[in-house]
This record gives structure tokens, sequence and C-alpha cells, in this order.
């Protein structure tokens, strides 16, 4: 026995030799700056696949090599994150990043490890609270250009109205008992990032139609085509006209290409990335990241030795988000009208939580609220407390901030990740 | 014989049995069939990849020995699967089927995680630690007890019984963990009460040295103990065993308390020296990966190291290269496997010998 344990050893030992030999012929090369990106998903993801071309133009403009940066595509959310960040200083990267809100857990423990170099957790939120002075958090203000993807449904919407498509004799299943118009919203979990999101989705289509209900249908995941297609159908069975979503698939642009083809009126605002492919006539928009000014940002304070600071969030005003293209479907005049609330925006002449736009008359979990008369918020006050769930404990303390400022929600700049987690009226959460 | 030896009917080779070779003769065919394997893979790379062989066996080789830390991450990854391996032999040693490790680990683990997020700030460390190791070994032992005791009582299947406790398992972690996440999408990162200690360095040290002792343990208590004897007749021919006294029933139901206790013990190690989470994917197919670990091992436990070892380093080179070329995952899975074939292959190789149809063997009938 000890004989074939033995020369099975030796065999391995061999391979391992032979293998040797070929390792002294690779070299990690370059010099200066090396960056590791930890990827939840690869190129055929849209979302990973916005991060990884952010970082690659950003990359060239800076003049950086892609033989500098080592990428770990498909790091699940858990200890593999922290052994891909473990392994990436081991190879020499001064700065760590992660794409996926779900890794931050593991990045603050490699953070902690290794305090000479920076980790930059996208989309994470404990950053400025957890003591961690290496561990940094980014995103953009998706939410603008939500409102933005909003303002195109709502002149569909318009269109459609207008035209006597959608009417109460014609389509008595598109409105409630009110006589609102009802879209839908396909969304993944409901944390305060997708509730934030579809909020200024709505806000931006009431701007253009006052009557409008919203229903809002969870699928549990970020990514699963099917359950958000059978969520697009589900509401569009139950009338709903325009359907939204916060999730990364292109199911639910598909099941509304499919259902616009069998006389079904309904039509879709993805998501990342483009989706006239998924849904040609169906699609009329997508709100998106564009992540290269933000890693232009920090990979200039890496090198030149400048401390990134905790939180960045870049909105329209940095180029830090847009839509896509205009499908076709889209009613006259939205180019022109998107063109006008962007330069709004941009100016901060318009606010996408303005309280003025909106009424919170049911209880709240998430935060604090007083009203006025009329229902409009007068104070909303946030805990940033990062929490375990299992036993309502906070892991990392954080402070309760009034986030109503000069008459509107002050999203996303207290941390960049979103907070703004109101349940105001006119929003339906299945 | 002489007769029929050269007539139509024969096949071109036959295979026969060896006898034991050589220490040199085996070293060789071993050698022969790890060269064998970087040929044919190289063509394969060359081929399909259109990529530099060499090049793409140094990122394999570097993804488990270019630092120090992955050598002790793949060390820590084998002692994992090694450990659920040694859990499984006995179970299999008996002939039976204990195809559950995944769900006995699962269940280990989610008991350790339970003590980690309730108690892990209330109680002393030492104590926690103790009622650590006491729910997870009993919680792994109770799911191998369950099918054990239908097993022994009613002869219900085993297979199909440990494989239906893995789903049961799974959706009972699947349960509890959708309450305890609350808005996050996992339980993310425990705190760090109940982590094991960080010694030379590595949080995971001590799940190396339990492993260790594990399997010098289980080799012993297989080979040299009066259980170990018991658990082989009856793996031999239940018939056998009753006819030699031996209670097959409390054989079986023992042995298998203590397979389904040691995968509990992989939950703790998993949990607590490793993961510091909880989710329905905790073992990560380990269980399964073990099974067969512990039948090509023979339930050697020194020689499952070995394979442990193998498939990890495996499994983390085709990680690497698909990350590292951007490669298609099956592909870097393909190149992995040519070198796994082989070195199995080999294994035929020793044991048994191909005879040619013209050839005549030696001392054999011709003279």
């Amino acid at each position: 026995m000890f004989k074939k344990i033995a020369s099975l050893a030796i065999a391995v030992l061999m391979l391992l030799t032979a293998l040797t030999a070929f390792a002294s012929c690779s070299s990690d090369g370059a010099a200066g700056i090396k960056i590791g990106c930890i990827m939840v998903g690869d190129e055929t993801e849209g979302y990973t696949l916005a991060h990884m071309n952010g970082i690659k133009e950003a990359a060239k403009a800076l003049g950086i090599s892609e033989s500098q940066i080592i990428w770990k595509y498909k790091v699940e959310e858990n200890s593999d994150c922290y052994d891909a960040a473990v392994e990436l200083v081991g190879r020499g990267c001064q700065l760590v990043i992660s794409n996926s809100y779900g890794h931050q857990d593991f990045m603050v423990q490699a953070a902690k490890e290794n305090p000479n170099v920076t980790f930059v957790s996208m989309t994470g939120d404990f950053a400025s609270i957890s003591g961690v002075s290496n561990l940094k958090n980014g995103f953009t203000k998706v939410f603008e250009s939500r409102y933005v993807s909003g303002v195109v449904g709502g002149m569909k919407l318009k269109e459609l109205i207008d035209n006597g498509t959608v009417s109460p004799t014609a389509t008595p299943n598109a409105y409630d008992a009110d006589g609102n118009v009802k879209i839908g919203y396909v969304g993944a979990f409901n944390y305060a990032e997708v509730v934030s999101g579809y909020t200024a989705f709505f806000l931006g289509l009431r701007s253009i139609v006052p009557n409008v209900t919203m229903e809002v249908n969870y699928t549990s995941s970020w990514f699963d085509i099917a359950k958000e297609a059978a969520a697009a159908e589900a509401l569009v069975a139950n009338g709903c006209v325009i359907i939204g979503q916060h999730a990364d698939s292109t199911g639910a642009p598909s099941a509304c290409e499919r259902m616009l083809g069998e006389g079904k009126i309904c039509y879709s605002v993805g998501y990342n990335v483009d989706i006239l492919e998924a849904a040609p006539t169906a699609a009329l928009t997508s709100p998106t990241n564009t992540w290269s000014e933000f890693y232009k940002e920090l990979f200039q304070n890496v090198m030149n030795g400048k401390e990134q600071p905790y939180d960045v969030a870049k909105g329209y005003n940095e180029n830090g988000v847009a839509i896509t293209k205009l499908g076709p479907s889209c009613a006259a005049g939205t180019a022109e009208k998107v063109a006008e609330v962007e330069a709004a925006l941009k100016a901060g002449t318009l606010h996408v939580f303005d309280v003025n736009t909106f009424t919170v008359s049911q209880p709240q979990n998430t935060c604090e609220v007083t009203t006025d008369a009329a229902g409009h918020l007068t104070s909303c006050k946030v805990n940033m407390s990062y929490m375990d769930w299992s036993t309502m404990t906070p892991i990392y303390e954080g402070e309760t901030v009034e986030c109503i400022k000069d008459g509107y929600f002050d999203e996303s700049t207290v941390r960049s990740a979103p907070y703004f987690s109101v349940r105001i009226d006119g929003i339906i959460e299945k | 014989m002489t007769a029929q030896h050269k007539t139509h009917g024969e096949p071109l080779f036959r295979i026969a049995k060896r006898d034991a070779l050589p220490m040199k003769t085996k070293i060789l065919i071993r050698a022969a069939a790890v060269l064998l394997a970087l040929v044919v893979d190289a063509l394969f790379i060359v081929l399909v990849t259109k990529l530099n062989p060499i090049a793409v066996y140094a990122r394999i080789f570097a993804a488990s020995f270019s630092a120090n830390m992955l050598f002790m991450q793949l060390l820590r990854d084998l002692t994992s699967l090694l450990c659920i391996g040694v859990a499984l032999a006995p179970a299999f040693r008996m002939r039976f089927w204990n195809i559950g490790a995944e769900g006995q680990v699962l269940m280990g683990g989610f008991a350790t995680a339970l003590c980690m997020i309730f108690l892990g700030d209330r109680i002393p460390t030492p104590l926690l630690f103790l009622v650590m190791i006491v729910t997870s070994v009993l919680a792994g032992a109770l799911w191998g007890f369950i099918p054990a005791f239908f097993k022994a009582n009613w002869n219900t299947n085993e297979t199909l019984f440990t494989l239906m406790m893995n789903y049961v398992a799974i959706q009972i972690v699947a349960y509890a963990v959708n309450i305890m996440r609350g808005e996050r999408a996992s339980v993310g990162s425990i705190n760090k009460a109940g982590w094991f200690p960080n010694i030379f360095g590595y949080n995971f040290t001590l799940n190396i040295i339990i492993v260790a002792v594990l399997t010098a343990a289980m080799y012993v208590y297989l080979k040299y103990t009066k259980h170990g004897y018991e658990i082989a007749v009856v793996g031999e021919s239940e018939r056998t065993a009753k006819y030699a006294g031996i209670n097959v029933k409390k054989v079986t139901i023992r042995t298998m308390l203590l397979s389904g206790a040691l995968c509990g013990l992989c939950g703790l190690i998993l949990v607590a020296g490793d993961k510091h989470t909880i989710a329905t994917n905790t073992a990560g197919g380990n269980g399964f990966t073990a099974i067969i670990v512990a039948w090509l091992a023979k339930f050697n436990t020194f020689y499952m190291a070995l394979i442990s070892f193998l498939l990890v380093f495996l499994e983390k080179g085709a990680r690497e290269i698909a990350s590292t070329y951007g490669l298609n995952e099956y592909i870097a899975g393909i190149i992995s496997g040519i070198i796994l074939f082989f070195i199995l292959g080999s294994e035929f190789f020793l044991q048994y010998r191909l005879i040619l149809r013209h050839r005549t063997e030696k001392g054999g009938a011709d003279k």
C-alpha cells in the first residue's frame, strides 16, 4: 500500500516539476499601477459588461495597459470574493475593485488585512461607517437617468392616450377604480436601491401623465430571465401599459415584445443595456450607468497617491448616467423633451425627489417621516447603519440623517449608495 | 488452449490482471501518463484555443503555487474535500451508498452558523466552540441516522433516501437564510465570534490540522480496529456478517452515525474556518465530488488526500486559465479533464495488461 501511495505521489510530483519549469516563463510584466477587478458576471451579462467597459475605457485614457489589469470573472458573493481579493493583493495589485453589492462583506475582510491596498466595493454602502479607511464605495446617480427613462415612458403613454389606443372604453383593464392608468415595474429585491429607482421612474413618468398608478413585482433575484418574463406577463395581464425594470436580464423586454406582437399594448423600459435587439418594437430606452468617469478619477487618485473619498456617485452633471438610444416606437418629440429634462437636472433646477411632486400617507418601516397637511414630506430621517438582520443589531453604526433639504429628498450625497426607501402614494408593491 | 490461441474468433487483444509491479515500473507508467496527458492537452490547446500551451500550463501551475497564500488556499480547499471523503469512507466500505454528504455537511454548517449568529456575542468563546462542535456533529449525525435507521429496520433504498435528505437540508437552509438575510442578498459574513483563530497567519490553519488528524484516525479505524473489521465484513456480505455473529443493524446505524457526524464536522470547519457564512451552496457540491474521491481511493484515506489534491489543483488551474485567457469555462474544464483522464487511466494499466492477438504469453502453454 505504501508503495502505491508513494508512486502516485511521485507521479504527481513529476507533473508539478514539469509545470514548474514552464512557470518560470510567465511574467506579470509592466511597471506602475496594478488593478485587480472582481466581477460578479462576465461580458455576457449587461451589468458587468458596463463595468468592464468603464474600467477599460478609463485605463486606456490614462495609458494603463491591459496587462496591468487582472480580471476575476463570475466571482460569487461569498468567501470566493475574499479569496479573489487576497490573491489579487498577492499578485501585486494596489487597487482591488468588486462590482456587486454582496461582495462588500468580503471586501471589508480583505481590506482590514491589507491596509496598504485600496479596496473599492462598487454599489456598497458601509465604507464610510466601517472604520476601515482603505475601503471605499462608488455608485452612480442612476435615479436621475431612471427619472429621464420615466419621462420617455410618459411621452409614449401620453401618445397612446391622445390617439385613443388607451382609453377607459378601449382598454378598461388599463385603468384602476380611480381612473388612473396602470404601469408596471419588475424589481429584483425590495431594497432602497430598487425603491429609489422605481420611485424615480414613476415620478418621471407622472411628470408627463399625471393620472398613473404603478404596480411593482419582485423577482428576488438580480438576474433571472424566466422570472422577469413571468413578472412582466403578470403585470401586462393586469392591464399595465408601460413596464419598467430593475433587474439585469432582458426577460421582461422580450416578454413585452412577444405580447405586443400578440396584440397587447405594452412597452418596455430596460436597464443597463440597449434592449432594442431583444425588443425592437416594444423597447423605448434603458437608463444606464457610465462608469468610465468614476474609474478614471479613481485610477488617477491611486496613481497619484491621493486619498479616494469614501463615497463617490456621479450623475448627469459628470456624465455618470445616461439613457440608451431611443427606440423607433418612442413618441414624437421625446428627444426634445429628454434634452430639456436632462438640462434641468444638470442645472439643478429640477430635482428627482422634489417633495411637492408626491405624497406619503402609508406608515413607513425603513425611515422616520413627517408630512404636512397635503401629505408632502417635511422630514425624512434615514438611519445609515449597516444591519445584521438576523439579530436586528447594527454591524456598523451609522448616523440618522435628515434627508429633506431645500424641498427635495437629497439622494446619494450622504453616501453613494441609494437610501431613498419611502413608499409613496400611487405605487403598489406586490 | 494452445489450439484456440490463433483462431479467427479471438479478439484483437484481451485484458489480463497483472501481478504486482515493481515500484520502478509503476513510477514509469505514471510518468508516461502525465507526459502523454501534457502532449495531448498541448495539441488540444493549440488547435482549439490557439494559445501557447506552455503559457497555459504555467498559469495552471501558478494558480496554486505562485504564492504561499495560494498554496495555503489549495491546502484549505483540499482539506474541505478530503474531510468529506474521509467521512464517507466507513459508509462506503460497508457498501452503504451514502450520497447524502452534501446535506449532512450543510446541516452541520447550518447548526454552526446559527450558533455563531445567535450565541456569538452572548457566551464566552470556549463555550461557544463547544456548543458549535456539539450541535454541528449532532446535526450531521441526525441526517445520517435517519436513512440508516430506515435501512436497518425496513431495508429502504439508502441511495434514494440519502439523496432526498440533501434536498430537505437545502430547503431548510434556503428558508432560514431567506429570513436571516433581511434586506441583504445573503446572510453575508457572520460576526467574528466563532471564527477559528488565526494560526501562522491563516484563518484556516485549524482546518488543515483537524482534517490531517481525522485522515490518520480514519485509516487506523478502518484498518486496525474491530469496528473497521465489522464494517468490512458487512460490506462484503451481510450473510457472512450474520453468520459471524455481527449485529448488522447495529453496525449499519453506528457507521452511518459516524459518517454523518464527520460530515457535520466538515460543515463546522467550512463555516467557522473558511466561508464564515451560510448559504444553500456552502457545501459547494463537494458532498458529491467526495464520492469520487472516496471511490477512487478505494477507501484508503491517504490515497484520498492525493486524489483530493489532484482534483483541487486542476479545478483551480481551470478557473485561473478561464479567467486569464477569457476562455469559456468548459474549455478550461476539458484541459484539466484530459490530465485527470490520463492519470486515472494509468491506474488501469497498473492493474491490467493488454495481450495482443499474435503475442504469446511468457511462460504460457505454447511451449
